[in-house]
């Protein structure tokens, strides 16, 4: 038997271009952006390019439009995601019965999950347009509200509307996780739990929830970073507003880096991002472990 | 009485579905309805929920007219055309390769190295978006197609690696040995006999790749001009303040969501799979 290359080689060569492309594409631009970060450079003034050191940090630090910005997207991460868990957990529970049309509504169920942000964004702006959207028109036939209103402008509802747009979006693939997590369940479990008497409460509660738990954290952790970077739903629906309400952290730094033009501070703000990230995956990873001791 | 009570659940049961489903699927229905209201009817207040006068002339328009949206609408579809099958092609071939090494080869610091591709596939976009800005406009890359290719490959090709990995590994390992003895070597056996059995992995990764180029935003939002405008960023303009034709915004919508519901709808048995695959096993 010819061998010809040696393992070792082999794997080299295989995985040699995706350490290329990743390095020159995402690596070295990670490390100009700490570069960058540490020098006052505004586009406005090209030919003015100083040493700042830590300033930028500083800076952005002092700054309360940042901490608005942060407190905004830990408002949307921490709402679309708890809306998606619960939803997506009962329509999981739901399309695991068995009913006619089973396969249709499996297959239509995940069509919002293919709707891309930007139209997805345009759908619900749309929806909620003050003189012809829909929700004014049903709202006011059902009598619920008196009159038409302004809801993309209203600082509670702009930010409810982007986070309903992501549930939305995002509640079938949550849906069709837990789904794939609950076919694993064997029937016996409930039939032995029914005969012990435990109502259907008690039976989700105590077998459902505990046996789907790796799914959940999966689930969670996916969703969050993905959440934390939310951009599209802002810059089409609201554009920040109103009065920075929905101004996310990313959307933040897109306005201070190519509206201010200001490139250092704008990196300074990319690595703050990297700190919190960090962060919070730190903090998942110690909550993984310590599920998986007990 | 235990017949009632089952009844009641069935009937339950139907409602929360017809519910679900309503909610799915209504928000893009109504878009679908919009795109083919008349003006007039678009208008109406209160809203016209079953349009009197179906007008397909929205379509004809965006395919026909020389309005410069318009245009810049028609060359976004083409482009991220070109774009999303270039990433599918290119992710494919680097992560299928990388993924098979990860999953059967033995090399020092294998796992440092998995770790590190799932570190980069964790950067969030903004973070890099300034300096690859800086980077592609010294190199002259702004405003083109293949660069946009080479930037969502690099952030894709991690999530495809590490699927494939996951896909090889469930595959026996006695198939390629046994193609080994028969005198293939190692890449005659990836290539007859691991990627032929990995077809569906293959097909969903190939697609979510698709997908996720498609519906990429910021760095086309940032990179782009004019020339190599995708999609998203077409239909972005729609949406902008000094146009407010919102039958032509839910066309636009319309036309850039089709095509990933169709190939989703189409595949689905696929997708799915590859998505809960890495979930449930947790």
């Amino acid at each position: 038997m010819r061998k010809g290359l040696s393992e070792k080689k082999l794997a080299f060569i295989l995985i040699i271009p995706a350490i290329i492309i990743i390095f020159a594409i995402v690596i070295y631009p990670l490390i100009n952006a700490l570069y960058q970060s540490f020098f006052d450079y505004n586009l406005a003034f090209p030919h003015l390019r100083d040493f700042y050191g830590l300033g930028n940090y500083i800076d952005v630090l002092k700054n309360g439009y940042f901490w608005q910005s942060l407190l905004n997207t830990v408002y949307f991460t921490v709402f679309s995601i708890g809306l998606e868990l619960l939803l997506g957990f009962i329509v999981a529970l739901v399309l695991n019965q068995e009913f006619i049309g089973k396969w249709l509504v499996r297959t239509l169920i995940i069509i919002p999950w293919a709707v891309p942000p930007v139209v997805n964004a345009t759908v619900w702006k749309w929806i909620a347009n003050s003189e012809y959207g829909s929700l004014n028109s049903i709202l006011y036939t059902l009598g619920i509200i008196k009159k038409y209103r302004v809801w993309l402008s209203d600082p509670f509802w702009s930010m409810m509307l982007v986070i309903i747009a992501d549930v939305w979006k995002y509640t079938p693939l949550v849906a069709i996780m837990f789904l794939a997590a609950l076919q694993t369940i064997p029937d016996d479990l409930y039939e032995a739990a029914k005969i012990d008497g435990a109502n259907p409460l008690r039976r989700i509660i105590s077998i459902t929830i505990p046996l789907i738990k790796p799914t959940i954290i999966v689930v969670l952790i996916l969703r969050t970073f993905e959440a934390f970077k939310v951009f599209d739903l802002i810059f089409v629906m609201t554009r920040g507003g109103p009065a920075f309400k929905t101004t996310v952290i990313s959307y933040f730094t897109y306005l201070e880096t190519f509206s201010q033009l200001n490139v250092g501070r704008g990196s300074a703000i990319a690595y703050i991002i990297v700190f919190f990230m960090s962060l919070l995956s730190y903090l998942y990873i110690r909550s993984l472990k310590n599920t998986d001791n007990y | 009485m235990r017949r009632i009570k089952f009844r009641l659940k069935r009937i339950f049961l139907y409602i929360a579905i017809i519910i679900i489903m309503f909610c799915v699927i209504a928000p893009f229905l109504w878009t679908i309805i919009s795109s083919i209201s008349t003006n007039k009817e678009l208008l109406s207040v209160p809203v016209h929920f079953i349009p009197e006068n179906p007008t397909f002339e929205r379509y004809k328009a965006i395919f026909t007219s020389d309005d410069t949206k318009v245009v810049a609408f028609k060359r976004g579809i083409i482009n991220s055309f070109i774009v999303s099958s270039g990433v599918t092609i290119v992710c494919l071939v680097i992560g299928t390769f990388a993924g098979y090494a990860f999953a059967r080869l033995k090399f020092p610091r294998k796992n440092m190295t998995l770790q590190f591709f799932l570190f980069t596939n964790m950067i969030p976009p903004i973070v890099i978006i300034i300096a690859i800005y800086f980077i592609f406009s010294k190199l002259d890359m702004l405003d083109s197609v293949i660069s946009l290719i080479l930037l969502y490959s690099s952030f894709i090709t991690p999530f495809v690696i590490w699927m494939m990995r996951s896909y090889f590994v469930t595959i026996p390992a006695d198939l390629e040995e046994a193609a080994m003895i028969d005198g293939c070597n190692r890449i005659g056996a990836l290539f007859r006999i691991i990627i032929p059995l990995s077809t569906p992995g293959l097909v969903a990764n190939g697609i979510l790749a698709f997908l996720m180029s498609w519906e990429e935003f910021l760095f086309a939002l940032i990179l782009t001009t004019s020339k190599a405008k995708t999609i998203t960023v077409a239909i972005a303009e729609f949406t902008g303040k000094q146009y407010v034709d919102y039958g032509l915004m839910a066309t636009g919508g319309v036309i850039g969501a089709i095509i990933p519901v169709l190939i989703t709808l189409i595949f689905g048995r696929y997708i799915i799979k590859g998505l809960t695959s890495g979930a449930v096993k947790g």
